[in-house]
């Protein structure tokens, strides 16, 4: 299969044409990931058997034009239960947990007729920027094997870049969808703070999760997220509102639009090749009609800081459930109960994981609450009023999504902090609530880069409107990682 | 600055156990994290409001409805180790307390 060359509208098309079976569809992806997933290494398990059964199934039926994605192989990050199909979320806690349940977006997948492939390598419980903190395997670049993927949701977009599959899920508590996009020069997309179910997304930060889509074109991101989005009765945080399809405005241009580019998005430590392509994404935007103007978002530097406290404090509670006594690792030779607790946790976890198990406990710690978890969360309504500021006079926000390109596998691992910082431009995003995007704004030194667009709650449309405009004035989606696959 | 005895404090509430040298590392490395987090004492939050969800939904309400829960059989599938249908752990008691 050549998901370089096709669209999901296209693919649609064939299937109503009877110019290819979901059933060969399906059978070219599992070729493709068989050709390619030796370098790549994006998948944790395949689900060939039950995605057979499923293609046959549509092909027997027959493929209906109101259910475009009908048909269609998908990928799903592996934080996101599947029923019968092991969810390991990369972390040895859970290496032969196999779900009794679809997490929701499972299931609106399957009821729009798409055919699961397999479940995709993140860092463990989406706890990294690059894979590497996996307790399987690690990713690579699809542009450059030698290059992390990015993170957490690098099994999704290295798998999505290299052509293995035309997409696929993730989730995004700080940028782990728009980092790994940006990576590797695709279109990721996170909705707003309550636009997608997260019930049988297995929890991380509760307030700043979000599950959404990585596709290599903004149109492909806007059908899936048409599938998944909507209110459910299972994750009370969801929002009850109908905005139609997000895609309504695709084609339409960004003439008229305003547009803020925070001064602090381009300021110290993003890389100038980097900050380059952005300024060069900025002219083109104006010359195509919309007004860029700079901005200030003062609190930016204090999104880190706020976030690892935060975040942290959630997953220490979160992460509780894991106790080795109904599921998961459950450590041998243990005498008492408080042995399984304790064993099972320290045996279960991976590094990352309990540095942030402990960073929250200990900011939700007697003595220090009011300090660190408290002020975090004033300083969260800070950056919030930020944005709000300027979404009185702008439609959009862009700039960089990552301040570097893809680094060097083992660049940073051993550095918690230096890699904390690479997730600085889109943190603040989560903290806000606010629907985000990475689209591919062409390379520096090979390398993607990625424009992140980002826009008021719930004005998801928007998004899709200037990231396709974008898309379409240039020739980034062409190209393809070539030489070095 | 914080001391390998509050990391180890911190460990138990975490339920969590590392080896000497495991604490030695986390404590260096809490330390470099917590130096970051100190930034946030210059900002000036002063009456400013805690954010903890982005939604201000509040008391979503369901129908009270009775509705088929999972069977047992299914929900018993990923437990490490059973007997007669219930989950078996080590005893909770220790022989000394006997």
């Amino acid at each position: 299969m050549d998901y370089f060359n096709t669209s999901i509208e296209q693919l649609h098309q064939d299937l109503l044409d009877g110019k290819i079976s979901s059933t060969q569809l399906t059978a070219d992806t599992f070729a493709a990931i068989a050709a390619k997933d030796d370098k790549i290494k994006a998948f944790l398990a395949l689900n060939e058997d039950d995605a057979s059964k499923t293609a046959a199934a549509i092909d027997a039926a027959g493929v209906d034009s109101s259910q475009i994605l009908a048909g269609i192989p998908i990928a799903i990050k592996d934080n996101i239960v599947t029923d019968g199909l092991t969810t390991t979320a990369a972390s040895k806690m859970l290496a032969n947990f196999v779900p009794i349940y679809d997490a929701t977006v499972v299931k609106k997948l399957k009821d729009a007729g798409m055919v699961i492939v397999g479940k995709l390598n993140m860092d463990e419980f989406a706890m990294g920027s690059s894979t590497e903190n996996s307790a399987m395997k690690t990713t690579t670049n699809a542009w450059d094997h030698t290059k992390v993927p990015g993170g957490s949701s690098g099994g999704s977009a290295a798998a999505v870049a290299s052509g293995e599959v035309i997409a696929a899920l993730g989730s995004d508590t700080g940028g782990s969808i728009r980092q790994p996009a940006a990576f590797n020069g695709i279109f990721g997309f996170k909705p707003s703070y309550g636009r997608v179910s997260r019930w049988g997304l297995i929890a991380f930060g509760s307030s700043l999760d979000a599950i959404g889509t990585l596709t290599r074109s903004v149109r492909d991101g806007a059908h899936v997220l048409n599938a998944i989005a909507g209110a459910d009765e299972r994750d009370t945080t969801t929002v009850d509102r109908n905005d139609g399809d997000f895609g309504i405005n695709i084609g339409k241009g960004v003439k008229g639009m305003k547009i803020a580019l925070p001064a602090e998005y381009l300021g110290e430590g993003v890389d100038p090749k980097v900050a380059d392509q952005i300024k060069k994404a900025a002219d083109q935007l104006r010359a195509m009609g919309a007004t860029v103007e700079t901005v200030s978002l003062p609190h930016t530097k204090y999104a880190v800081p706020a976030y690892y406290i935060i975040a942290s404090s959630e997953a220490s509670s979160n992460l509780q459930r894991f106790d080795g006594i109904r599921y998961g690792f459950r450590a041998q030779d243990v005498k008492t109960l408080d042995d399984v607790y304790v064993r099972s946790r320290s045996e279960g976890f991976g590094s990352e994981v309990k540095r942030r198990i402990m960073l929250g406990t200990f900011s939700l710690s007697a003595g220090f609450y009011d300090a660190y978890f408290k002020k975090a969360a004033q300083v969260r309504t800070l950056i919030t009023r930020d944005f709000e500021k300027v979404f009185a006079d702008y439609d959009l926000i862009m700039g960089p999504t990552t301040p570097t390109t893809a680094f060097g596998i083992g660049a940073k691992v051993t550095d918690p902090l230096t890699m904390y910082m690479n997730d600085i431009l889109t943190i603040p995003v989560n903290l806000a609530g606010l629907p985000a995007a990475s689209v591919n704004a062409g390379f520096a030194d090979g390398m993607p880069v990625g424009l992140q667009l980002i826009a008021k709650p719930f004005a998801e449309s928007t998004i899709f409107q200037a990231a396709a405009a974008f898309e379409d004035a240039n020739d980034y989606l062409q190209q393809i990682p070539g030489g070095q696959n | 600055m914080i001391s390998k005895e509050q990391v180890a404090h911190v460990a138990e509430l975490a339920r969590l156990q590392f080896s000497d040298e495991e604490l030695q590392q986390f404590t260096g490395q809490l330390d470099e994290i917590l130096n970051m987090v100190d930034q946030l004492s210059e900002v000036d939050t002063e009456g400013v409001p805690v954010t903890t969800q982005s939604v201000l939904l509040e008391n979503v309400m369901r129908a009270d409805e009775a509705t088929m829960v999972t069977p047992r059989a299914e929900l018993m599938k990923n437990v490490p180790t059973e007997k007669d249908g219930l989950i078996q752990v080590p005893a909770i008691i220790d022989k000394e307390d006997d």
